[in-house]
């Protein structure tokens, strides 16, 4: 009898044991294994770092080399000049002294004079002082700005090749939107690369039989200025002809002049029909810019644009933002009438890439700003753009590439934290460092002052944290809201919940009963 | 599980920025706009501005946008869903009326009415009873047809996470500067949008997208109208800024379809976007209409449901915003007043750089067909076919009619296909 309690006393024992190792291993095994299997997989990112990366600690260094000609020295030279804050920028000068020159020539000469001597690197600036009474000026101008880096200034003045407004134009979608100039919206955005159209519109072929030796045109004129433009970006170049393509926009006729008239503000309604035959679907995935040359009709020539005051627009041609230039060409009407149709159109290219080269400047915001009327600009002539003009570029170029790669990474690293579904894979977090990487190489060679150091570095940041960012791989997984996953969590769990919870609640039953009994037995 | 908490960062443009050089020029974008602002609130009263000041604040409440694209997307399929279909076509004639171009619409139809043996009249979608408005046409760029149309590349065509070997015409490449209109119909419920019978996207997806696009500043400003059931459920979750939503139905009622035609037997629009299309038949790309009228669109008399807007994420007042800011395309222009100056008479110009040369094999098609022994078979017959028929056009073509080709390839003992 007791035997038999003993042993029955052991089966419990024995059972009790069971259900409680059964608990433990759902619980100490599985629980951990199953919450393991089901998270989203993160690769580890440099948080700290992009955190670093969103304050944007610049330090922009030029190399200037200030040369003093004999009779140009104040007395008191190492006065500070001035320094002011703009925004939360702050701006100090910081000059070395270099050597001592003699400039006998006019400045023209004298630019061409000294600038084998110069060192000639990206985003250095040499300014040569001359004395009050030198002749190198011309009367009244004080500054004279080379095409390549240098300037002559008859005393020390404040001259740089950047300003302000370009570089918050560079930071654009950082600077609240209140304080941006005007100049923000409308210049390209920073790429690798470029893609220039030449269209040429003849709406008439009847009557004019139109040719443009656009070959010619490009190796000749265009090709130096993206060869200088190179360093910035890569272009490729096309042309092609449209016959029938009209504006969408009936010119008025104007009675005084006998001349056809488009006034400004039907304007930005020209491009858009246009735009569907252009086939700038087909071309690169780059921005594209498309220059057009519109020669209008026979019985709507001559044709000239109006601006807003009304008075005819002496280059004839207009641009859009981001987008390109149309210039209409007139052609001359034949001085008999009786000519046979069509009539033979030669392009004079030279005009025409004056306007689109100008455009092409505009368009990427090398326009002059406004000067003092004391300075004095040289033209740059063929090459289109002059070197310090060129540095400009970079600096706002590498500026906005950093400034998107530190917006890009932040704005990955939220989405990272907002959205719990998203997966991260390791090429993905290797590409965040080098992205990382590179944006902090190209920081510390702006503060260094080396330009084109830094503006490739920016470049690597950019196309790696464009991959990291837009890889196909970062769609983040279907949402589920809670109801399902509850749905589809509790059949497979309960059915083997149930039996473990039981027991151990039969368990705790026993033993408080046991804890009960030998105070009744008593 | 997440891995190591971000903290979100704080103001934006808190760099410290330090230059080394002097300053040019002397223009303070900042003092300038804040007094053109305030000036022209206190002159507003009546008082003569004078219009330097009065163009740049203009420019402060205009839009700021440079391009426009448009997203519109039919989620159904079958034959009685033909009314979601000719809404989308409706809305995609109306916004390349208004001037926004093939190449930056991203068209997502099932497009199976056109071609359905259903269809009494094949290859037309009719938006009006009667058969008086084929929306179908000749001119319609349909992107992703047929079983394309899924969540999956939907989120894709949002966020720009698309693979690389995806053709231009397939992809949104908007930037900060885009207006977007994206328009969504089919059957849809209580915080989802039904896609293609299938799978369903919800809310909570659609505004993650949005702020993903909105984190890599993909949009300028966001119009989003839904025409389904229940559509406001659809914009109660979006969170980024910049976005007006408007819906045809509230949550709770559904949105009606508009008139059936027994010629097709089915219906043929929904009642929403009937009345909104009657609205933009009278915008043309120059017209001042804002948003305001918009949202008056469609009373519950005439659509039986409630229509419902969201504005408090906008930034812009919805009185300010024009109707062809979203619908149309409308570009700023400049007049170009400066040229550069051209040495004509600069000899051939010898590019610095080193031109590649590309080594390429000629390419040639890879041998697929036994052409010889193709060829060695009767085709003399149709060689005369052809030059008998044949017309020439202006420009020297020669067309070949289907018809005849059909004709002449059934002389031919094989029926593979070479030309």
């Amino acid at each position: 009898m007791a035997a038999a309690a003993a042993i029955a006393a052991d089966e419990r024992a024995r059972g009790r044991r069971a259900a409680l190792s059964f608990a433990a291993i759902a619980v100490v095994l599985g629980l951990p294994l199953w919450w393991r299997t089901t998270e989203t997989y993160r690769a580890a990112l440099p948080y700290g770092d992009i955190e670093g990366l969103g304050q944007l600690p610049f330090q922009l260094a030029v190399p200037v080399a200030v040369v003093f000609a004999p009779g140009s020295v104040p007395g008191d030279l190492p006065r500070p000049l001035p320094f002011r804050d703009v925004q939360e920028m702050e701006i100090s000068v910081n000059r070395e002294r270099h050597l001592w020159l003699s400039l006998p020539c006019p400045s023209v000469q004298a630019d061409a004079a000294l600038h084998p001597l110069q060192d000639a690197s990206l985003g250095s600036m040499t300014m040569y002082v001359v004395p009050e009474t030198s002749s190198l000026l011309p009367q009244g101008i004080s500054v004279y700005v080379g095409k390549h880096r240098s300037a002559l200034v008859r005393q020390l003045t404040q001259v740089m090749s950047f300003t302000a407004s370009s570089i918050s134009a560079a930071l654009s979608d950082r600077v609240p939107n209140g304080q941006l100039g005007p100049d923000a919206r409308r210049h390209l955005k920073s790429s690798l690369g470029y893609e220039i159209t030449f269209s040429l519109l003849n709406p008439d072929p009847k009557s004019h039989a139109v040719d443009w030796d656009i070959e010619d045109a490009v190796n000749r004129y265009v090709q130096p200025v993206l060869d200088k433009l190179s360093l910035v970006a890569n272009f490729s170049v096309d042309s092609q002809i449209l016959y029938y393509a009209v504006l969408g926009v009936t010119p008025r006729f104007d009675k005084e002049s006998s001349s056809f008239l488009l006034s400004a503000h039907s304007l930005p309604h020209v491009i858009n029909p246009v735009e569907a035959r252009l086939g700038s679907s087909a071309a690169s995935l780059y921005p594209v810019l498309n220059f057009l040359l519109y020669v209008p009709e026979r019985s709507h020539s001559p044709l000239y644009i109006q601006d807003k005051d009304g008075a005819a627009v002496s280059t004839n041609a207009f641009h859009s933002p981001r987008w390109g230039g149309i210039m209409v060409y007139n052609v001359e009407a034949p001085a008999s009438p009786q000519v046979s149709l069509p009539l033979h159109v030669d392009v004079d290219m030279v005009r025409v890439m004056e306007v689109f080269l100008a455009q092409l400047r505009l368009l990427f915001g090398l326009s002059r700003e406004e000067l003092p009327p004391e300075f004095l600009l040289e033209s740059p002539g063929n090459e289109g753009l002059a070197d310090w003009e060129l540095d400009r570029l970079l600096w706002a170029h590498t500026v906005e590439n950093i400034a998107t790669v530190s917006t890009t990474l932040t704005s990955l690293a939220q989405l990272l934290d907002k959205i719990g579904n998203i997966v991260i894979k390791d090429d993905v977090a290797s590409e965040v460092y080098q992205a990382v990487a590179s944006a902090q190489s190209a920081m510390a060679e702006l503060a260094a002052g080396h330009l084109h150091l830094a503006f490739q570095a920016s470049k690597e940041a950019v196309t790696s944290s464009e991959r990291a960012f837009f890889d196909p791989s970062l769609l983040h997984l279907l949402y589920f809201p809670d109801d399902q996953k509850f749905a589809i969590y509790i059949p497979l769990f309960l059915p083997m919940a149930v039996p473990i919870l039981l027991s151990l609640a039969k368990i705790v039953r026993e033993a408080r009963q046991r804890k009960k009994e030998p105070s009744k037995m008593d | 599980m997440r891995r190591g908490q971000f903290p979100p960062s704080g103001s934006a443009a808190a760099g410290a920025l330090r230059r080394r050089r002097g300053k040019m020029a002397d223009a303070v974008p900042a003092a300038r706009w804040a007094r053109a602002a305030a000036a022209l609130l206190l002159g507003c009263c009546g008082a003569a501005l004078a219009s330097g000041i009065q163009d740049q604040a203009e420019q402060f409440f205009r839009s700021g946008h440079t391009n426009n694209w448009a997203v519109l997307v039919c989620t159904s399929r079958f034959w009685f869903n033909y009314r979601h279909v000719a809404n989308t076509l409706s809305v995609y004639r109306s916004v390349k009326r208004l001037g926004i171009p093939d190449s930056h619409i991203v068209l997502m139809l099932a497009d199976d009415m056109a071609c359905n043996p259903r269809n009494p009249k094949p290859a037309t979608v009719f938006s009006h009873k009667n058969m008086e408005l084929n929306v179908y046409g000749d001119d319609v760029e349909v992107d992703y047809r047929s079983y394309e149309v899924t969540v999956e590349n939907f989120l894709r065509v949002l966020t720009g996470r698309i693979p690389p070997s995806t053709p231009r015409s397939k992809r949104l490449l908007s930037d900060d500067r885009s207006n977007i209109l994206i328009y969504m119909t089919g059957h849809g419920g209580n915080g989802f949008l039904k896609f293609q019978d299938s799978e369903e996207i919800t809310n909570v997806e659609l505004a993650d997208a949005f702020e993903q696009m909105w984190q890599k500043r993909r949009y300028n400003e966001l119009l989003f109208i839904i025409d389904t059931c229940q559509g406001a459920s659809m914009y109660e979750r979006f969170y980024s800024p910049n976005i007006m939503a408007l819906a045809s139905s509230q949550v709770g009622e559904d949105s009606l379809s508009h008139q059936p035609d027994l010629g097709i037997g089915v219906h043929l629009m929904d009642r929403y976007t009937f009345y909104v299309l009657e609205f933009l038949e009278e915008i043309h790309p120059a017209s001042q209409t804002n948003m305001n009228d918009l949202f008056q669109v469609c009373p519950k008399s005439l659509c039986v449901s409630t229509p419902g807007h969201r504005t408090d994420l906008f930034q812009r007042d919805p009185q300010n915003v024009l109707i062809t800011d979203f619908f149309g395309s409308v570009r700023k222009v400049e007049i170009t007043t400066e040229t550069i100056s051209l040495d004509r008479d600069l000899a051939g110009f010898e590019s610095k750089l080193p031109k590649d040369e590309l080594t390429t094999e000629p390419l040639k098609y890879a041998e697929q067909l036994p052409v010889a022994q193709i060829i060695h078979q009767d085709t003399c017959m149709v060689r005369l076919y052809f030059r008998s028929s044949a017309q020439l056009t202006e420009d020297g073509a020669i067309p070949l009619p289907l018809p005849l080709l059909v004709a002449a390839l059934e002389y031919m003992e094989d029926s593979s296909v070479f030309w």
